[in-house]
């Protein structure tokens, strides 16, 4: 008997074919509301998968990935609101500016390993957040930026308007399914397999001749660049842009979906979004304390089951095979 | 800048690196001791500054809070060691994480609980009013606390360099293999070392209550700054973060008091400042 996920593998091609049918179909049949909450879902799983490039496949981990995803949002909130909300033009300038970001706080982050990397990291994230309340002028402040105008595209008088929820549903759904197939790209790259390789034993890749430094820079760049698309298209989905994507819950929530779902396979933090940001919408009307019961679920992902739902997938799909083997 | 404000500030500085040290102190210890960044010191803090809060409402008494409130915390972090962080113990990363998931339920309890609004916490009556400092009022409460924290300070200095259990963490800090080879039993090390570190967060958070009042997202706010002076100070070294806490301390008061936009900007900046120039933190002798 082949295992479950050859059998998977095999089907690959015709799953996905059927669920980007479904995915297309899906707006036309749901109410706005449902909608919505799978935009949503689009917006956390590129986000989610931007992380998981640090934590699943380099070995660094980032307690503040939330500083790229408000950097995306809040540049996309100042350049919308005072300039053009034309995607041709918003969006070079939100990946230029968040990989500037990355740059930066990369630089001072990478002079440290381990848990001053996460220490460090975090506390980056939270001098954003604190950046954000107290900077008016220019952010805002405890209110954010709102009034952030529908994405448009186009070039001189011909201009489309991305203007309801329906049509932004499809902006994000290509958004999602270009860094999804990019991310995956790189990951099965050379460069995501030195990544890999210097998770695993960063002395042995330098004795190699591998400039981990270089390597882990250029990952921790793009990261953050995804982070920022995510937060740029949450910006541009809310119409509103608040200090709370900088704060430590956010990053908190993308960490989440990463464990639950199994690091270092980008399909289960798309999982893991999935599972975070819809069970909410339903649990939520039963009770009030959402952030504990996620916090709970979590911890116990942590103590069962560390390689999240990925890795009991796998699990299944070896028992039933085991028998088999010799 | 007039003197008398220059001097008031200062003062304001010192009380607040003090109580920054209590909280680093634990933190930092843990960290150099088990490889573990507790996430949820800051729940601690808070969760302690709440107990003194109920505690001066139940008993009506400052004292007894601030002796209920470490023992209470100190509980609490003793049941977590012994149950839950004991069994990842080979698995840092996870182990992380779990007190990663520990501070979203803890906040979310905190405010459950005790509610989302901005609470006062009185200070004792033997030490309200104020003292004249330059001509400038001056509250006895703050000017106490620097005693305080300088003989909770004194207090643990002497306890890690001059006792043997003192010796016992030293050595595990550098090498707790080593330790437990030598026929202690490094777990119950751990287990004291994560309860002192707890209570004493817990302390600070009841003590700091008469001044930054307690409420959510203040659990957060202090174990950034905490975190910091761990990063800047080094890990496993009570110097360190007694170095760092001055730093940030006085950093994060001058700067709320003369550029308040920028003033986590300037701790941001030294921080980054002190990585460049030694990743290991200003006294740090170990990588983490």
């Amino acid at each position: 008997m082949t295992s479950l996920l050859a059998n998977f593998r095999r089907w690959q091609f015709w799953l996905t074919l059927i669920g980007l049918i479904a995915l297309v179909i899906y707006p036309n049949v749901a109410s706005s509301y449902l909608i919505s909450l799978l935009t949503e879902v689009f917006v956390f799983a590129i986000f989610a998968m931007s992380l998981d490039l640090l934590l699943g496949y380099s070995g660094l981990s980032s307690f503040g990935h939330a500083a790229f995803f408000g950097l995306g949002g809040y540049i996309l909130g100042f350049v919308a609101r005072n300039w053009t909300a034309n995607m041709f033009i918003t969006l070079p300038i939100v990946l230029i500016g968040s990989a500037l970001g990355a740059l930066i706080i990369g630089f001072f982050a990478l002079r440290t390993s381990g848990l001053s990397f996460l220490m460090f990291t975090l506390a980056a994230s939270q001098m954003f957040f604190g950046i954000a309340i107290k900077w008016t002028a220019v952010t805002g402040g405890s209110d954010g930026l709102s009034g952030i105008p529908r994405p448009t595209i186009g070039v001189g008088d011909t201009v489309y308007r991305f203007g309801t929820g329906f049509q932004f549903y499809f902006v994000a759904l290509i958004f999602f399914l270009i860094a999804f197939w990019l991310m995956r790209q790189l990951v099965h790259s050379p460069f995501g397999r030195a990544l890999i390789g210097i998770k695993s034993n960063e002395a042995r890749m330098k004795a190699l001749g591998y400039n981990t430094w270089r390597y882990k820079m250029m990952a921790f760049t793009l990261a953050g660049v995804f982070a920022g698309l995510s937060g740029y298209l949450f910006a541009y989905f809310n119409r509103h842009v608040s200090p709370e994507t900088f704060y430590w819950t956010t990053s908190g929530q993308v960490m989440i979906m990463v464990i639950i779902g199994g690091a270092g396979s980008l399909t289960g933090p798309a999982l893991g979004a999935v599972l975070v940001r819809l069970l909410p919408s339903y649990v939520s009307s039963y009770t009030e304390r959402w952030h504990a019961i996620m916090g709970l679920v979590f911890i116990l992902f942590v103590l069962f089951a560390p390689q999240g739902i990925i890795g009991l997938l796998k699990k299944v799909g070896r028992v039933s095979n085991s028998p088999n083997e010799p | 800048m007039p003197l008398d404000i220059l001097v008031i500030q200062l003062l304001n500085g010192l009380v607040f690196s003090l109580l920054l040290f209590l909280m680093a102190a634990g933190l930092s210890l843990i960290l150099g001791l088990m490889d573990v960044v507790n996430l949820a010191h800051g729940g601690f803090y808070l969760f302690g500054g709440y107990i003194g809060l109920t505690m001066i409402r139940w008993f009506g008494s400052f004292w007894l809070a601030l002796l209920i409130a470490p023992l209470v915390a100190g509980a609490l972090g003793l049941l977590l060691q012994v149950w839950f962080l004991r069994r990842l113990q080979s698995r840092h990363l996870d182990q992380v994480l779990f007190t990663f998931g520990l501070a979203l339920i803890a906040a979310d309890m905190l405010r459950w609980y005790w509610g989302a609004y901005v609470e006062s916490v009185p200070p004792p009556p033997e030490l309200d009013g104020s003292v004249l400092i330059m001509g400038r009022q001056f509250p006895v409460y703050r000017l106490s606390l620097i005693f305080f924290g300088a003989i909770v300070g004194v207090a643990l200095m002497v306890l890690l360099d001059y006792t043997r259990i003192g010796a016992i963490v030293r050595a595990g800090v550098s090498d707790s293999e080593l330790v437990s080879g030598l026929g202690i039993n490094i777990d119950w090390v751990f287990v004291g070392v994560f309860v002192l570190g707890t209570a004493l967060a817990a302390l600070a958070g009841v003590a700091a209550g008469p001044i930054t009042n307690l409420y959510p997202g203040l659990d957060f706010e202090i174990l950034i700054l905490a975190l910091v002076v761990v990063v800047i100070g080094g890990l496993g070294t009570l110097r360190g973060a007694l170095l760092g806490s001055i730093l940030v301390g006085m950093t994060e008061t001058l700067g709320k008091a003369f550029i308040p936009e920028f003033s986590l900007f300037v701790i941001f900046a030294l921080m980054a400042l002190v990585l460049l120039v030694r990743p290991r933190g200003l006294l740090g002798q170990k990588e983490a």
